[in-house]
């Protein structure tokens, strides 16, 4: 390794810290918010620090409670929870087999090309027939019909990452498979599909995130408790008559956990799915 | 095995993935050139051709020349900005420190931020009465009364592309940092020993190896820009007095606010053109960059 000069270590010490300071202080502040009392926000100057925590506001947003603030939120986020849910499992159950087909027969690589050229179309050119036919349906407002739409987003997405990671598992594995006698269902049950299990989880996770993020389609196509999901019912509070700010505060933490805490934990794979399109160019 | 029966078979477990791509992506779009030339309102019966009419009014407009410059800027400078701030955080992250793996984990953080929370979250920051920005400026007297930083058109623009940066620096940052791990030592220790300073060291040994991932990631954030809606759309609704207003917020105004189905199909495909022109020339950029990195 070069030798450093000791102002030249000062100098990434202090870089570090900035950075270190810009990525937390924004987050480090919602979170504060959520736990100060309504008077500290409101105080000239600015408490900065709370003098109690005051952590009922967690506790209002979590009540059932009929009418409260707290059903609301808690039913955009069983919601939010249904629709990710559904949306990834159908986008994976497409994307696995096409993934594949695509991986192990070039042939046909174009078609893949297309449906991830899709990326490309701003939402705003499919949403007023995507409107009209929901609603013709009468999938407006309702869960099932918000997943059906996140698959324009995740479905590309899951597919393209699950073609990726089929490229790595070598297809010497499945004709030596093939060769012992087994069938080609049989080799994607015992050999392929374990070997992917790790691009599978990965994809999983991307497609989690992606539909827990959107808010385009939710805001245009769901209107009431029965639908919204947490991404509208935050755009609620922050643009409604809340007089506490911390509540908004609160919605936001309580949001952007369960995305947060994926990135700490799956850091490894989101990063090498993240940079793997980018390093390949 | 035959090479037709492998492709048929490829085919058939693409099939699923085409059918839904068709019915959610390749319908609406055909329904969305349809209604362009027609006057439909979003609700009610189908409208009447009118041809051209509603691209002409629209190109014509002053909205629209006004909207486009107001979205040409928000994606210019916030994708700038976040390509020299992530390359700086990345080379500071390719240094050797303590902290270093903890700094790199908490760059997750404002990607993982969803969108809507970010956006909530810079509102809260930048708000007129009780905003942190306002406190914390005001008490290191840099300003003398609290601004109401989303509500002046001169500052609104500016202060939604620095809450853009902060959560989009970082994966640019994340993507660089991969890319000059993959430099090798020995070249950067080479043109030490040759004398080379450390600009020139960055030009002519770094970049080469950064180009083709900047690239990939400049092209998806600028089309990511240029779409932009759910952070204007939480932070000011493309206010003060339209000063913020993108082509995806005058889409949704013209379709959904004012139901004007057909006006509202032209202009988006007016954007999709636009975007995809964009994407065809990065993508020839991006070929020749990765051309002559290799």
């Amino acid at each position: 390794m070069e030798r450093r000069s000791t102002t030249f270590t000062v100098f990434i010490y202090a870089s570090a810290l900035l950075l270190a300071a810009i990525i937390l202080a924004p987050i480090a502040w919602l979170f504060i918010m959520s736990i100060s009392p309504a008077a500290d926000l409101a105080a000239k100057p600015l408490r900065w620090w709370p003098q109690t925590a005051d952590f009922s506001r967690y506790q209002t947003l979590l009540s059932t409670a009929e009418n409260s603030a707290g059903a609301a939120f808690t039913s955009s986020l069983r919601n939010s929870l249904e629709i990710a849910g559904m949306a990834t499992l159908a986008a994976l159950a497409l994307a696995i087999p096409a993934g594949w087909a695509v991986s192990r027969t070039p042939a046909i690589g174009w078609s893949l090309s297309m449906v991830i050229a899709t990326y490309m179309l701003p939402p705003v050119a499919l949403a007023v027939p995507l409107y009209m036919g929901l609603s013709h349906v009468g999938l407006l407002n309702n869960v099932f019909g918000l997943a059906l739409v996140y698959l324009t987003i995740l479905a590309p997405f899951t597919t393209w990452l699950m073609k990726s990671g089929f490229d790595s598992i070598p297809r010497e594995i499945e004709a030596a498979a093939m060769i012992d006698g087994a069938g080609l269902f049989q080799t994607l049950r015992i050999i392929t599909l374990p070997l992917a299990a790790p691009v599978m989880a990965t994809s999983a996770l991307f497609a989690v995130l992606l539909a827990w993020d959107e808010f385009f389609y939710a805001l245009l196509f769901t209107s009431d408790q029965r639908a919204k999901t947490l991404t509208v019912a935050i755009a609620d509070l922050a643009g409604g008559r809340v007089s506490d700010y911390g509540l908004i505060a609160t919605a936001g933490v309580l949001a952007a956990l369960p995305p947060v805490l994926i990135g700490l934990v799956m850091q490894r794979a989101l990063i090498s799915g993240l940079t793997s399109g980018g390093v390949k160019g | 095995m035959s090479g037709t029966w492998m492709t048929t078979r490829a085919w058939l477990l693409m099939l699923p993935l085409l059918v839904v791509m068709v019915a959610v992506i390749g319908w609406p779009l055909v329904d969305t050139v349809n209604l362009s030339f027609t006057d439909a309102k979003l609700v009610g019966t189908g409208g009447n051709y009118v041809g051209f009419d509603n691209y002409t009014n629209m190109l014509s407009s002053s909205n629209f020349s006004r909207t486009l410059i107001t979205t040409t800027l928000f994606a210019v400078i916030s994708v700038a900005a976040e390509m020299v701030i992530g390359v700086l955080a990345a080379l500071l992250l390719n240094q050797q420190f303590h902290g270093r793996a903890v700094l790199r984990a908490l760059m997750i953080l404002p990607w993982a931020l969803p969108t809507v929370v970010n956006a909530t979250l810079w509102r809260l920051i930048y708000n007129p009465e009780y905003g942190a920005l306002n406190a914390a400026l005001t008490q290191l007297h840099l300003i003398d009364a609290y601004r109401s930083w989303l509500g002046e058109p001169g500052t609104a623009l500016a202060a939604l592309i620095v809450a853009d940066c902060w959560k989009n620096f970082p994966l640019v940052a994340l993507i660089a940092l991969a890319a000059l791990q993959a430099v090798p030592r020995d070249i950067t220790a080479a043109s030490l020993v040759d004398g080379a300073g450390a600009f020139n060291r960055f030009r002519f040994v770094i970049l080469p190896y950064l180009a083709g991932p900047l690239m990939v990631a400049l092209v998806l954030r600028t089309i990511e820009a240029f779409k932009v809606f759910d952070i204007i759309w939480v932070m000011t609704r493309g206010g003060p007095a339209n000063s913020t207003r993108t082509l995806s917020i005058l889409v949704y105004q013209e379709a959904f606010s004012f139901q004007r189905a057909g006006s509202g199909a032209s202009l988006a495909l007016i954007v999709t053109l636009l975007v995809t022109v964009l994407a065809v020339a990065y993508a020839a950029l991006v070929r020749k960059t990765a051309g002559s990195a290799a």
